[in-house]
């Protein structure tokens, strides 16, 4: 070989070696941990395939990865192409000019197919700020045998009174069957979320039009005193600290008469680890009457950080992600049950994912839920199970703990809405909202 | 008969050793117990103690999931350089507290011991900030700096303690010999504080292998060691506890080994000096 010629094969074999390089880049993206999530980093290798991007998953549970990527965005620390973050900081993020529109998705893609609750959510001033990658309402999960035996019929939409009333009768103690299992453990979304959506059928609200704390209410005290003695009658022992893991773990070894809680829920209980997946009923979550259900709207949602120097490519990993081809490759390997659901209304439209036992309940569930009006009594905040404000994370958190002090027997209900109302009293004043 | 009763309270200080021994490892005994168990068996109620269906599937899924080597790599290399980093700076530094005191070293002494009591997270904004201008995020010599700056105090006060130990004539006689300060340190101190510096650098290998908090907050997806391996298997909305242990157990095994290997050491250097 001439020089000449060793020196053009260098030259094109250095060209063709940094053209796969440029080619080959990289996305980072923060992540929680759960099903849906860890299902969807199974099929990266499928979208590196098909653009060359190569993807880098940081995932983290969902309290220490709020808060990683809180420190992050706030700082422009750049360490994240794609955040997954939720319907309570989409929207205050994106009025912060923290997060890239996702204004320019492709026509393919579809945006008009995603459902107007969870793109409504994911909002601000109707700009998209997170493409949801599945969606989730909450709903009433319970045992169809035991609430035979209890000569009771489970309604499609039932009353709280309804619920208390067949909790009490399904309970068992000597076989150790509880009625009822509800979230009571302290922390905005756990405990809190659930007492709130709870609130919210009661005709109670975290504040009025003028931003005044309204845990002196007669609703709030008829909530919690509600709450309380039904799971002191029909609960199951130590409900003061469980939360969704708990109780799945408890009404998936057949100790829960009822559970209302998520709707991604369904597929666990449902599922191969489930000891009861043969007898479980889905329903709407309960209401009083008022007009408002308990049952909330959530989504987890994939969003750009402003300020990433990958933003084609993250938004082109999102694309893919939250995509109905992604639905039809999951839908494909792992069967219609596995599918992320609650984002497209063309997912609804499948009929064969509306044979999934829980999906047609998922659905009125998601659609009978409203952010923007959650309340009996009108509010100025947007959000069912939170207020989309700053301040709600942590004043929400101290709220729950005291409320969770009140289910274990360490304070009264009125003491614990008392100080509910001194905690949130202080946060406005501070945050300058009164 | 006097020896009799020797014999019985050393029986019963023998069992209540083991018993308070088997308490203490019980929760990492369980953890590795369920590590075996399938997502069912590990939330059975009552809980499986040994008779259930031994799987090693956790391990596989955790092993095909994670990126296990970097994780492991990454913690050496923090837990290793930070210590050895924290070490070479502290040597000098309790040198001249326990042998040249002045009036405030023990003012600075206390000094350093108070910022341990400032939480964390009080001081996250302003590092991370500095680790962005300084382009540290997500960098494995970032953090090994900033876990050895958070364990320097205790790395001082464990070798000013066994230094103080020492007398100071030999010092002062290998001076007459004709020491130079570097030789006085190496040749002569360094030796009979052996134990003493083995027990620190052991215990704050631990410390900076389970350190958490600047782990998480300063790692992305390159320089993340075992503690977030952990992290990322920790889910409030899903049932993994069997898959979650067995991340676990591979995250602690290696400590596990080495304090196992080490604890003569570590007992002994514990015990010598004035960390009793």
């Amino acid at each position: 070989m001439s020089i000449k010629n060793a020196l053009l094969t260098s030259v094109v074999g250095f060209g063709l070696t940094a053209g796969i390089a440029a080619a080959q880049s990289t996305i980072t993206i923060a992540t929680v941990n759960n099903g849906d999530m860890i299902r969807m980093q199974g099929y990266t290798d499928t979208f590196t395939e098909q653009t060359g991007i190569n993807v880098e998953w940081v995932t983290l549970e969902e309290n220490v990865l709020r808060q990683r990527v809180t420190t992050d965005i706030t700082t422009k620390g750049g360490q994240f192409d794609i955040m997954t973050i939720g319907m309570y900081e989409t929207p205050i993020w994106g009025a912060n000019g923290w997060l890239v529109p996702l204004d320019d998705l492709s026509e393919e893609y579809n945006v008009a197919d995603i459902l107007p609750a969870m793109a409504g959510g994911l909002s601000h001033e109707g700009t998209l700020y997170a493409a949801p990658f599945y969606g989730e309402s909450s709903m009433i999960m319970y045992r169809t045998d035991l609430m035979e035996a209890a000569g009771l019929e489970m309604p499609t939409a039932p009353t709280w009174e309804f619920i208390a009333e067949a909790a009490a009768a399904m309970t068992d103690r000597e076989n150790e069957i509880n009625g009822i299992c509800l979230r009571g453990k302290a922390g905005w979304g756990e405990g809190g979320a659930f007492i709130t959506t709870m609130s919210n059928s009661f005709g109670a609200r975290w504040f009025d039009m003028d931003w005044n704390p309204q845990f002196d209410t007669e609703a709030w005290a008829n909530t919690l005193n509600f709450y309380k003695s039904m799971m002191d009658a029909s609960g199951p022992a130590g409900y003061a600290t469980n939360g969704f893991n708990e109780n799945l773990s408890l009404f998936n070894q057949g100790k829960c008469g009822m559970w209302i809680d998520a709707t991604v829920a369904a597929s666990f209980v449902t599922g191969d680890d489930s000891t009861v997946a043969d007898h479980v009923g889905f329903a709407l979550a309960p209401d009083t009457g008022l007009g408002k259900r308990s049952n909330w709207l959530w989504a987890w949602a994939l969003a750009v950080p402003a300020g990433t120097q990958q933003e084609a490519e993250a938004k082109q990993f999102i694309e893919w992600a939250t995509s109905t081809d992604y639905i039809d490759l999951v839908a494909a390997n792992e069967g219609w049950a596995n599918v992320p659901p609650g984002a497209r209304k063309s997912l609804y439209e499948n009929p064969e994912y509306l044979k999934v036992p829980f999906a047609q309940m998922t659905l009125d569930s998601i659609l009978s839920a409203d952010p923007s009006n959650p309340t009996v009594d009108p509010v100025p905040y947007v959000g069912i199970q939170f207020a989309a404000i700053p301040e709600f994370a942590g004043m929400a958190t101290e709220v729950s703990q005291e409320f969770s002090a009140a289910y274990a027997g360490q304070q009264t209900v009125e003491e614990a809405l008392a100080k509910a109302q001194d905690i949130a009293n202080e946060v406005m004043e501070g945050a300058g909202y009164k | 008969m006097a020896r009799a009763i020797t014999t019985n309270r050393k029986a019963v200080n023998t069992a209540l050793a083991w018993a308070i021994g088997l308490l203490i490892f019980f929760p990492i005994l369980w953890t590795m117990l369920t590590s075996f168990k399938t997502e069912a068996q590990a939330i059975n109620d009552p809980p499986l103690f040994l008779f259930f269906d031994w799987t090693t599937e956790n391990y596989s899924t955790v092993m095909e999931r994670s990126n296990y080597g970097r994780f492991l790599w990454n913690s050496i290399f923090i837990a290793g350089g930070s210590t050895i980093l924290g070490i070479i700076i502290a040597i000098p530094a309790a040198w001249s507290m326990a042998f040249v005191p002045s009036r405030r070293t023990k003012d600075i002494l206390l000094w350093m011991l108070s910022t341990k009591m400032l939480p964390a997270v009080g001081v996250l904004y302003p590092i991370y900030l500095l680790f962005i201008n300084l382009g540290l995020l997500d960098n494995v010599f970032g953090l090994t700096f900033i876990i050895m700056l958070i364990n320097l105090p205790i790395i001082v006060w464990m070798l000013y303690t066994y230094f103080r130990e020492i007398p100071g004539e030999i010092l002062e006689a290998a001076r007459m010999d004709g020491a130079t300060l570097k030789s006085e340190i190496l040749y002569v101190l360094t030796p009979m504080a052996i134990p003493g510096i083995a027990s620190t650098l052991l215990l704050n290998f631990i410390l900076a292998w389970n350190e958490a908090f600047w782990t998480l907050n300063l790692t992305a997806a390159k320089a993340a060691p075992l503690t977030a391996f952990i992290a990322s298997y920790s889910s409030p909305e899903g049932l993994f506890y069997a898959k979650l242990s067995a991340a676990s157990t591979m995250a602690i095994a290696p400590i596990l080994i080495l304090g196992w290997f080490s604890q003569k050491q570590l007992v002994r250097g514990l015990t010598f000096g004035a960390v009793k």
